[in-house]
């Protein structure tokens, strides 16, 4: 017969900085996993909308008689339906629209019994449109002729943010060199790969329960609340598994109080699922914009002051993507000491689609402008380009112009981790110096770094998050926490933090998270915020329970609670691991005792950080983050691609938590950045979508996605949990202009428009070479925008 | 509209199946709304996504593209036959080990695909994984570990 034998003695291990897991994965590698798209509820009807297909109209009539009357349908909702409830986040939009702005608007939906019957019934229903003059440029928008789109909205003008720092007179004046451009940048939408969706169902004391995609619980009742003249409270938000989110899924879109709307009227449940056509024209998109920059510094290479004027295509209606002002300013003010800032945004309304927030928020289009900027001072000075950022990069400890405090900061560190990976300086001279030479293919090196927030973004009055945690009788804990997991795996991360503390196996924890009758506040996943806020408060609840813990088994084996420890399911002395006693037996032991005790504990993590104000100074972030990509390029000079060979990446994340999830989402965020930089690209003419689909709408896929050198730079951070900051937004901001910085050094070429595609690139190319010819200066440059 | 419709009979994942579809109903609709198998997945509807992807007769093909009675006499194999009993298929241990997996919406396609790959290429190596899944859209993990799990399977094999 076999004796277990069982060890007495225990090591001290960390999972800190391990690879882990997802606990998700299995089912997800199986297709067990149901998500949102997959759900079906008994009785459930299938909701259809009636898009306009046209960027500006009047809704002269609307005939739903014929739909109303298909066998299979259940119920039909127009404009009338709706009219008051508006909702947004300056009430500008409604469900269902009587005046058309952009070609998406919503002017009809059709619940039925298939999804083949709402889709006839849409067919049948007759709309008279008068259309009228659209808008299709923020330049013109703004024009004092141009048609208005919005009574309510004189001048087309949208949100509006200024920030100023400084005299900028003088500090133009004492500068040697000034760069001055106009970058423009485009619409790209998010293509989560999981389409659209909602599910709504009321019950018989009214109370909506939505099945939603959304990342933000909280204030997702709050904002649907008046699209549908209902109380939040009586909301019940259920958050199945989703296919992606990337931040498109911040805000309420019309196809949600669309699907509780026809759920109430019809009292059954409603799903409407998007196609990927409807998808592409109604998702929301990133914002686009017009930046006008300037940027000086002295003879020395110091920075003397930045001056940014911006101009937003605001779309039809305001959701996130006019706000993205206030985190360019934060770039502009801050990436590098600049000692001066005057910055402007304007947003005007236009008859295009409109944006929402998406992973990077405002950043990956700053960033796109100061990069290059920080590249043409660097050339102009005829400086060494590390020593040149070097000699202007922020230190610990100190302070940018709107107050964001750079408690830890490693700029300097992710520069010269970078340079030297790549050998940049030397090989930025090299190909400089070939970049004259007759060979159809040309190599360049690019470098771009930033500034983001990692310790959260307090946009709202509270940027905290609640948690709750038990430990059960077997050891198993469960974790409820407001956080959401889009497949970013913050799952991944608190539960890896909860077995940490608790000294149990990941897989003995259990993250409730998905339905917000049960999870407390939280402000949603953006802004890099999951792991250090809801990570630090799993963190903090667990050292709860933890203490706990060793409180009773300190009155059990009466030793000091300071000299145990808990590991591997076990309480042991901290010093020599022996083991004490077993932990779910110390559990049972606390339950059944005569003074019954069980562990249950919950947390409030409110991050060290002010809100951002009106006068938009403050340290809106408990801590920030800085990154530097350096990309390799190789230019075909004949068609215009641009291979981009190799990304090193050098990034502050404080202290690695999850690795493999870290790993995951740096190389991904490089993925869509990739995408933004090169071949993503909503093609509209007149607001309209001409390329609505992936065989036109070009993202990256596996044969171009270079080989990746990372380097993840462990300084710490002395809020965010183990030291930890937040990480998943910087790998998609900086790619855009090291991959623009490299075209210039491979051509001598500067491109200011994103995206680099093939037609741009061979515009450029042949534009330079005529001004070459044309010019007497043998060094002419051009810049395209 | 009365949708004209027909019954099938075929292999799905091993076992033998009958089912009455409409003519013009796609495999991948079938699939999902007739036969609750949901693994398989609708991202794009029109082949250039591969989520959707499903084995037919040991190819892989886009399942949205196909109309469901051409499944008739042949043999499908969908994300959820792969694994055998309890026992993760190798693929979608060495997805899960790599962290390939986010949110895991293009992971089942992935699968299929690179199974297939990796049972038709003797001499599979990184850049032709690459090529072979370049039908397959992943948004989230930008393939970097999707590639490292496909590679440690064939390096395994050998
Ligand atoms: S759903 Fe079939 S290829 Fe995209
Ligand atoms: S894991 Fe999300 S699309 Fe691939």
């Amino acid at each position: 017969m076999n004796k277990k034998t069982i060890a007495t003695h225990i090591e001290k291990t960390t999972l800190i900085g391990q690879r882990v897991r997802k606990p998700d994965a299995a089912d997800k590698s199986t297709g067990k996993t149901r998500y949102i798209n997959d759900l079906v509820l008994p009785q459930m009807l299938y909701g259809k909308i009636l898009h306009a297909g046209r960027p500006h109209a009047q809704i002269v009539s609307i005939d739903t008689t014929a739909a109303e009357q298909l066998p299979g349908v259940h119920g039909v909702l127009t404009g009338k339906d709706v009219a008051g409830l508006k909702f947004g986040f300056v009430r500008d939009n409604v469900a269902l629209k009587e005046t058309v702005r952009c070609e998406h608007d919503e002017v009809a939906a059709v619940a039925a019994e298939t999804e083949e019957i709402a889709s006839q019934a849409l067919g049948l229903i007759k709309v008279e449109y008068k259309d009228l003059p659209g808008v299709f440029s923020p330049e013109d928008g703004r024009r004092e002729d141009a048609p208005l789109i919005r009574g309510d909205f004189p001048g087309n003008k949208s949100l509006h943010f200024a920030f100023e720092h400084g005299d900028l007179t003088a500090a133009e004046a004492e500068s040697d060199i000034i760069v001055d451009n106009v970058f423009k940048v485009h619409h790209v939408t998010h293509c989560c790969m999981g389409t659209s969706c909602a599910i709504a169902d009321f019950d018989n004391n009214g109370k909506l329960t939505i099945y939603s995609q959304t990342q933000y619980p909280y204030n997702y009742k709050m904002d649907l609340a008046p699209a549908l003249g209902m109380h939040p409270g009586d909301i019940r938000v259920i958050q199945p598994p989703v296919g992606g989110a990337f931040g498109s899924k911040l805000d309420v879109y019309p196809y949600e109080p669309i699907a509780a709307l026809l759920a109430k009227k019809t009292g059954r449940p409603v799903k409407v699922l998007y196609t990927r056509e409807e998808e592409f024209k109604s998702a929301p998109t990133r914002q686009p914009a017009v930046i006008h920059m300037r940027t000086g510094c002295k003879k020395d290479g110091t920075l003397t002051f930045r001056s940014a004027d911006v101009l937003l295509d605001n779309g039809a209606y305001t959701s996130w993507g006019p706000t993205i002002p206030v985190v360019m300013m934060r770039t502009v003010s801050g990436h590098y000491r600049v000692p001066v800032i005057a910055y402007n945004a304007q947003a005007i309304y236009t008859n295009n689609p409109y944006a929402g927030s998406f992973r990077g928020y405002g950043n990956v289009q700053t960033t796109f402008a100061t990069a290059q900027q920080i590249d043409m001072l660097a050339e102009q000075l005829d400086m060494d380009p590390i020593e040149f950022r070097l000699m202007n990069a922020q230190k610990p400890g100190e302070r940018t112009p709107q107050q964001a405090f750079l408690r830890e900061c490693a700029l300097d560190k992710c520069l010269t981790t970078a340079a030297d990976a790549t050998d940049f300086v030397t090989r930025q001279k090299e190909y400089g110096l070939l970049r004259n030479s007759d060979s159809r293919y040309k190599k360049g090196i690019g470098i771009a770094s930033s500034i983001h927030n990692a310790g959260g973004a307090k946009i709202h009055k509270s940027d905290g998050c609640g948690t709750m945690l038990k430990v059960d009788d077997y050891a198993r804990a469960t974790l409820i926490t407001g956080a959401s997991e889009i497949g970013q795996g913050i799952d991944t991360v608190i539960s890896l933090i909860v077995a940490e503390e608790l000294g149990i196996p990941v897989e003995h924890v259990t993250l409730m998270n998905n339905d917000s009758d049960l999870a407390p506040w939280d402000v949603g996943v953006h802004a890099s915020r999951t792991t250090f806020i809801a990570g630090e408060g799993a963190r903090r609840a667990a050292v709860k329970a933890r203490q706990q813990i060793l409180n009773a088994a300190s009155t059990f084996a009466e030793i000091s609670a300071d000299e145990l420890d808990l590991r591997d399911g076990f309480v042991v002395r901290d010093k020599e691991g022996s083991i004490v006693i077993k932990l779910e037996k110390l559990l049972r032991q606390m339950h059944f005792q005569p003074e019954p005790e069980l562990v249950m504990v919950t947390d409030y993590y409110e991050p060290n950080s002010e809100p951002e104000g009106a006068d938009h100074i403050s340290n809106m972030s408990a801590a920030y983050s800085h990154a530097v990509h350096i990309a390799e390029i190789t230019v075909d000079t004949w068609t215009g691609e641009i291979k981009v060979d190799k990304i090193t990446s050098a990034q502050d994340v404080g202290r690695v938590i999850s690795r493999a999830g870290l790993e995951g989402q740096t190389e991904g965020g490089i993925a869509i950045g990739l995408g933004y930089a090169l071949t993503e690209d909503m093609q509209l003419e007149d607001g309209m979508l001409k390329n609505p689909c992936f065989r036109d709408y070009k993202v990256i896929t596996a044969p171009e996605m270079p080989e990746l050198d990372l380097h993840f730079i462990e300084d710490g951070c002395a809020e965010g949990p183990y030291g930890a900051k937040g990480a998943a937004e910087l790998p998609t901001i900086v790619i855009a202009p090291a991959i623009a910085n490299a075209f210039y050094n491979a051509t001598g070429v500067r491109i200011l428009s994103t995206p680099l595609s093939p037609e741009k690139v061979v515009r450029a190319l042949i534009l330079a070479q005529q001004a070459d010819v044309s010019s007497s200066d043998s060094m002419a440059t051009a810049a395209v925008s | 509209m009365m949708s004209l419709k027909t019954q099938i009979n075929f292999k799905l994942n091993g076992q033998p199946v009958t089912v009455t579809v409409p003519v013009t109903m796609n495999t991948l609709t079938m699939l999902r709304d007739e036969l609750d198998l949901t693994g398989t997945k609708y991202a794009c509807g029109e082949g250039e996504c591969g989520a959707c992807t499903i084995r037919l007769d040991g190819k892989t093909i886009n399942s949205c593209l196909m109309y469901a009675v051409d499944c008739d006499g042949r043999e499908v194999v969908t994300i959820e036959g792969l694994k055998s009993g309890e026992t993760l298929h190798p693929l979608q241990q060495a997805f899960v080990d790599h962290g390939a997996i986010q949110c895991g919406f293009c992971i089942p396609g992935m699968i299929m695909q690179a199974d297939y790959l990796v049972e038709n290429n003797p001499d599979l190596d990184r850049a032709r994984i690459r090529r072979g899944l370049e039908g397959n859209i992943c948004r989230c993990t930008g393939y970097t570990k999707v590639l490292d799990a496909i590679t440690s399977v064939v390096e395994s094999r050998e």
